[in-house]
């Protein structure tokens, strides 16, 4: 009954966004930033403002933590703004590619990417930093909680090698195993593990759904498991790791990738928008400059989608008890 | 090994003339047709330049009305020469006339119109379309020309009665018998009132006893309609039993042409004497074949026939006179037959 | 290129042998044995040595990445965005329009009017099987994006089928570009599709197109060489000209094995609706993705079975339309019927919504998704199996994966070259060995060696698996009717189920290792495979079957004696196709831990500096898979002549 009583209020969520939809096709737009006659009962406190006739073009790439930042920025823009949306699943590098093609506004969780930063940013001048997301994202090697419980030490890169053979398997060769391969994310791995001697092979999972099951193997089935990892992930918050301290990361240390022997950089997530669309301007590009949480709120809309929720649900939950975020982010 | 001079018995301009075709397959096939290779044997041709020639240097008149026969084993090149003639088959050289026209030097359109007005083909394995009716099958060809719906309907109806199919013309040709289904091709190519008609192997599919009845059709037609008609076959019987005129294929090459009685009673070769050696000489060799000269002090008053009457038709009145048979053409007396020489010809082939 | 001589004498020992079939495959199995022990002999001697890791410039990948990194943005491509856009939008306003009734009625309507009513009423439970499981809407963008590619295949596939079966000359040119569309891994270039045809619908057309439409023209010209010459001939002597011929002849009598193309482009297209996704695609391959993301086992295969269910309903209508093709023109009366009733269906469908406005819109509530049983039944499967399957990968691994995969890697790569060129000889003839060391070469000159041997280890491996489980199920179905209606609809299922959906168990039970790599090839594999062998089993004539009973023969002498040695040349076509599918699956093994030049395929696609290896892996798996498809092939060959000749 709950769950049929949940998908009624989905349609009509459903059914509300596309009146809104159709409200704000019908309204005029000359750049103009008077507000438009409000015919939604949204229950919207803030004032509501004219978007455009062209839909917010937001790429959503494949990774629960995006998904959050997506289903409330998504929320706000239709609900508080009016403004249409049109939300697009792809890749990281596909959406980059979306700048050059106009089909894509806006990325809201960038990890890095200095190679196509260059290529849209600085050369080819097609998309633009908005600054930080909030998040901070942090690459490196973790073991499961139970591990770290177990052998305490196991957290210093210095006694990895003490323990290689608790991750030998019959793909590592005779060494530990270090489970990496997400293929979208920049990987040190080799030349660490050779650099730091380490008596560990690089065994490639080829994606991140192959990370994340091993992660659950190793954690409900106690098996050992060193991995590369990141944060914020919603699966952190199901199994619960402890990251292994690597050679602490200075500017400059991982120039080379040949002779990398330091840990991967903070990376601050920040929003990449198209050029074109921030100089039209407008209370959407307002909206995501100031867009900003932490990795807490990410994770708990991430962890209820992940749960279940429809993104329109878990965002409005998170927007209704987080007022005040909301309000600062629409201000100026 | 030259080439029996083709003489037809009628003045006439021949039907269909074939003046030293070539099919040459394999590489420059261009240049063998008279080349010092033309001469070769097939083995040696092959050996020497890869060319296989199918068709070497055949020529033959058809005379307007004629049922002209080509006879060979398979490989002989008979159902190439077919080809060739209507040009299914490009030939590598020579020329082809039909009614004075030079087919062999006809453009596409050219080409187009004759098979569409003036002759057509019957193949052996019927080629009909699977997915039309019995009576588009037999329209198809007044169709590809152009007829009109109603008009072309009419015409096949009027021919699948003649063919003996009437009550199956909504059938589908997979739901006839071998014989059937030939019938559909045979009307098919009368469909188009055509002044010749070639036939390639049309019999050899189906079973001897349906075979003898088609070959029956078959005369039937030629008697009502009275078409031009050249007709392909490996088998001898049906040769001798259709032909006005039988050409036999080796290698290639036209070995022997001429009536059946001709083959039979004067074999060019060992190898048609080889291929006749089995036919009841007394069903094909007519009086010409065994009369003789008039002895001193011989009765004179015995029943007259004609010198082309065939052996096994004489034997009654033959027998029932004692005196010689007088074979007289044109009220001239060519030579006389008696029992003796009668049961000489009987006896030998029996033998034989 | 001393190892080719030194490798060469060895191969051919050349027992004396008389003439005649039996001695001469004694013969090749002799040279088999001693083409293998050299080779292990060879390795022994020389592991390790030469190897070709940093040995190779990058040179190509480079190329290919420059060029790759210098595209700009396309305009030409911009009114066929437009015109695709124009029609998926038309498509699912459609779809809008007609409501779920209104589209239940259309396509039963349609499958009646080509299939039957059978077929509709098939077609009718399959489409309301959309909305029980919830995906309606996905379901219906899917079937839009199908209907247009193809369409679209068969629009621009048929006259390039047709000058393939007229041309012999165009035939030679277009086969080889054929072979590298359905081979070329589409990851491998998926991220270029998307620049030149923008992310969305229009770049999922595009790839599915590339990936579907070879069924479609190798089949269209086969079908109009299998045209009886007869018929041609004949419609020739009438004088009819080449269109007359073409129209009434050609066209009409291929139309059996044309629509078996137009049946495995839709197949074809229905597998490449999870890849598309990749690019902003809609439809079931988003929900398959989505589910993927957040490891929802349950959710994956809700949405993989309405992709059965649609395969398996457009399957079974289109098989039954060329079937009952030539039947159903001759029937007029029950044509008129059907139309009749087809009308009606879709008046009903389409008019209902009208009448009873509560059945406009799919309610919610009438849905029931497998989603949770599902999950609950994979964990409590996964908690038996997993002690099982984790000792079972060790011991895999261990004994089969890594010998193999050394004796690839460990051995010199001008000696593997070698290897696989003598083995081509010894199978066929110097044409495949030439081929053979082309292929390899080429994975030489692009710098991939290493890669390339890693998947050929899994790839061989795979391919055996899946042959000897062909043969086992093979064989019990062609011999059993009633086995082979129980495995009939499981292995329908196993060949159009998204391998994405079931990577997550095989995650699960085996790790991220190269045998999940394996197992999910096999898995994509087998059921074709098994298809091919249960037919050439229950094809070897009934007489002789008889006449080997009437001497005595049990059952296991029938089956080793007469069964198997009768098939073998379709059990080789088998084999053959075995290894084309198993290919198809590398970049698949990639995800899953399989390593390699899969791998690199995905990592060219999801990063931007890595584009041009990914594109070199792709070359290099067209490559090897050319090289194992010519090699299998030719081994069919000999066999089959030397059984001709016994």
């Amino acid at each position: 009954m709950v769950n049929t009583r949940r998908k009624f209020a989905a349609v009509g969520v459903v059914a509300a966004a596309a009146l809104m939809l159709s409200a704000c096709a019908g309204s005029s737009s000359g750049g103009s930033t008077s507000a438009a006659p409000s015919t939604s009962g949204g229950g919207s406190t803030a004032a509501t403002v004219a978007c455009g006739s062209t839909p917010v073009q937001i790429a959503d790439n494949p990774w629960v933590g995006y998904e959050a930042d997506v289903a409330v920025v998504d929320y706000v823009l239709r609900t508080k703004l009016n403004c249409q949306t049109k939300i697009s699943k792809v890749a990281e590098q596909v959406s980059w590619e979306g700048f050059g093609s106009g089909q894509i506004d806006v990325i809201l969780e960038n990890w890095g990417h200095q190679d196509l930063a260059k290529k849209y940013i600085t050369d080819q001048k097609k998309a633009v930093d908005l600054g930080s997301a909030g998040n901070n994202g942090v690459i490196g090697w973790f073991v499961p909680k139970w591990m770290a419980d177990k052998y305490p030490d196991i957290t210093d890169w210095n006694n990895l090698n003490k323990h290689a053979d608790l991750f030998k398997t019959a793909e590592s060769g005779g060494k530990g195993q270090l489970l990496d391969g997400d293929p979208s994310y920049v990987t040190n791995d080799e030349a660490l593990v050779k650099n730091l001697n380490l008596n560990y092979a690089v065994k490639y999972a080829g994606s991140e759904a192959g990370l994340i099951t091993a992660l659950k193997n190793a954690t409900e089935k106690s098996t050992p498991l060193l991995m590369y990892f990141y944060t914020p992930q919603w699966a952190l918050a199901k199994y619960p790791v402890a990251q292994v301290k690597l050679p602490a990361y200075t500017p400059g240390c991982d120039a080379d990738p040949k002779k990398v022997a330091c840990d991967y950089p903070p990376y601050p997530l920040n929003k990449v928008a198209r050029a074109d669309w921030v100089t039209a301007g407008g209370p959407a590009v307002n909206f995501i400059k100031n867009f900003s949480w932490t990795n807490d709120d990410q994770n708990s809309v991430a962890a209820a989608i992940q749960g279940g929720a429809t993104d329109d649900a878990a965002a409005k939950a998170w927007v209704d008890a987080n007022q005040a975020k909301v309000d600062a982010w629409l201000a100026g | 090994m030259s080439s029996p001079t083709a003489t037809p018995s009628q003045t006439t301009e021949p039907a269909v003339s074939v003046r030293n075709l070539w099919k040459v397959f394999g590489p420059k096939a261009e240049t063998i047709p008279g080349s010092a290779h033309a001469e070769l044997s097939p083995a040696e041709l092959k050996a020497d330049t890869g060319c296989v020639a199918a068709v070497r240097d055949v020529s033959f008149d058809v005379a307007p009305g004629e049922v002209f026969v080509v006879m060979g084993l398979s490989g002989s090149g008979k159902s190439t020469l077919v080809r060739c003639i209507t040009r299914l088959i490009e030939p590598t050289a020579g020329d082809v006339f039909v009614d004075g026209d030079n087919l062999s030097a006809a453009d596409e359109k050219k080409l187009r119109e004759l098979r569409r007005n003036r002759f057509s083909m019957v193949f052996q394995h019927f080629g009909l379309l699977p997915h039309r009716r019995v009576l588009d099958n037999v329209a198809y060809g007044l169709e590809v020309r152009g007829d009109g719906k109603a008009s072309r309907l009419a015409r096949a109806q009027e021919v699948v009665e003649l063919v003996g199919l009437s009550g199956f013309e909504n059938s589908f040709p997979d739901q006839l018998s071998g014989g059937m289904q030939q019938r559909v091709g045979l009307a098919r190519a009368l469909a188009g009132d055509p002044d010749i008609m070639f036939f390639d192997e049309p019999f050899s599919a189906l079973d001897p006893l349906i075979r003898r009845g088609m070959q029956d059709e078959v005369l039937r037609l030629h008697h009502e309609v009275g078409k031009t008609m050249v007709f392909i076959t490996h088998d001898l019987s049906e040769a001798l039993r259709l032909g006005d005129r039988i050409a036999i294929m080796r290698n290639g090459r036209i070995v022997q042409l001429g009536r059946p009685d001709e083959l039979v009673g004067a074999p060019a070769d060992d190898y048609v004497a080889d291929f006749t050696r089995d036919i009841p000489r007394s069903h094909v060799l007519t009086m010409r074949w065994i009369m003789r000269d008039v002895k001193p002090g011989e009765p004179l008053d015995g029943p007259e026939l004609s010198p082309d009457l065939v052996i096994r038709e004489s034997i009654a009145p033959i027998t029932s006179s004692s005196a010689p048979a007088r074979i007289v053409k044109d009220g001239q007396l060519l030579g006389l037959v008696d029992r003796d020489d009668l049961l000489a010809v009987i006896a030998g082939s029996a033998q034989g | 290129m001393t190892a080719v001589t030194a490798d060469a004498p060895s191969a051919p020992p050349a027992p004396p042998a008389p003439a005649g079939a039996a001695p001469r495959r004694f013969g090749m199995k002799w040279q088999l044995l001693a083409w293998f022990v050299s080779w292990i002999v060879l390795w022994l001697l020389l592991n390790g040595k030469f190897p070709l890791e940093a040995g190779t410039p990058p040179f190509v990948q480079d190329a290919l990445q420059n060029f790759a990194s210098n595209l700009g943005l396309v305009s030409w491509t911009q009114p066929i965005i437009n015109v695709l856009n124009g029609l998926y939008n038309a498509g699912v306003w459609v779809t809008k329009q007609l409501g779920w009734t209104g589209m239940i009625g259309l396509g039963s309507a349609l499958a009646l009017l080509v299939a039957g009513w059978r077929m509709a009423l098939l077609t009718a439970l399959g489409m309301l099987s959309f909305g029980v499981l919830g995906l309606w809407d996905e379901s219906m963008q899917t079937l839009v994006l199908i209907a247009i590619s193809v369409l679209l295949s068969l629009l621009i596939g048929i006259p390039l089928g047709i000058a393939c079966g007229l041309s012999d000359r165009f035939n030679r040119i277009m086969m080889p570009i054929l072979d590298t569309l359905q081979i070329m891994p589409s990851l491998a270039y998926l991220g270029f599709i998307a620049l030149f045809f923008l992310i969305g619908p229009p770049s999922g057309i595009v790839a599915t197109i590339i990936y579907a439409i070879p069924p479609t023209i190798r089949l269209t010209s086969v079908g109009i060489r299998e045209v009886s010459e007869a018929s041609v001939e004949a419609s020739r002597s009438l004088g009819a000209t080449g269109w007359q011929v073409l129209r009434d002849v050609q066209l009409p009598m291929s139309r059996r094995t044309r629509v078996v193309g137009i049946n495995q482009t839709v197949m074809a297209a229905l597998s490449m609706i999870t890849i598309a996704a990749l690019v902003a695609a809609p439809g079931l391959g988003q929900s398959v993705l989505g589910a993927l993301e957040i490891l929802n086992i349950g959710a994956a295969f809700n949405s993989g079975l309405a992709l059965v269910i649609m395969a398996i309903v457009l399957d079974r209508v289109i098989s039954a339309a060329s079937t009952r093709s030539a039947a159903g023109q001759r029937s007029k009366k029950e044509t008129w019927t059907n139309r009749a009733v087809a009308a009606v269906l879709i008046a009903v469908g389409a008019l209902l919504p009208a009448i009873a406005p509560k059945t406009a819109t799919w309610n919610q509530a009438w849905s029931h998704p497998i989603t949770d049983p599902v999950n609950t039944a994979t964990d409590s499967l996964n908690n038996v199996l997993y002690p099982i399957t984790t000792a079972f990968t060790e011991w895999i691994t261990v004994w089969l994966i890594n010998p193999l995969e050394s004796l690839f890697t460990g051995t010199p790569w001008f000696i593997v070259i070698a290897a696989f060129a003598v083995l081509a000889l010894i199978l066929g003839r110097v044409r495949t060995a030439m081929t053979a060391i082309l292929c390899l070469a080429g994975c030489v000159v692009i710098a991939l060696w290493p890669d390339t041997m890693v998947t050929l280890t899994q790839v061989v491996l795979a391919a055996a698996l899946t042959l000897i489980l062909g043969l086992l199920i093979g064989v019990w179905i062609g011999r059993s009717k009633r086995a082979d209606r129980v495995w009939r609809p499981i292995l329908d299922a196993g060949q159009v189920l998204p391998p994405f959906v079931y990577l997550v168990p095989c995650l699960t039970l085996f790790g991220s290792t190269r045998l999940t790599a394996i197992i999910a090839a096999v898995i994509y594999a087998a059921p074709a495979v098994i298809k091919i062998v249960g037919e050439g089993i229950s094809t070897v004539p009934s007489d002789t079957i008889e006449a080997s009973r009437s001497v005595g023969a049990n059952s296991w002498q029938e089956i080793f004696k007469v069964q198997v040695p009768m098939a073998r040349p379709i059990i080789l076509v088998a084999l053959n196709q075995g290894i084309i599918y198993v290919m198809a699956m590398v970049v698949i093994g990639g995800l899953v831990g399989g390593g390699g030049l899969g791998y690199e395929v995905v990592k060219g696609f999801s990063q931007e500096r890595d584009v041009g290896v990914g594109l070199a892996a792709g070359i290099a798996i067209v490559l090897l898979g050319v090289m194992l498809d010519r090699i299998s092939q030719s081994a069919g060959r000999v066999r089959r002549t030397s059984s001709d000749v016994g």
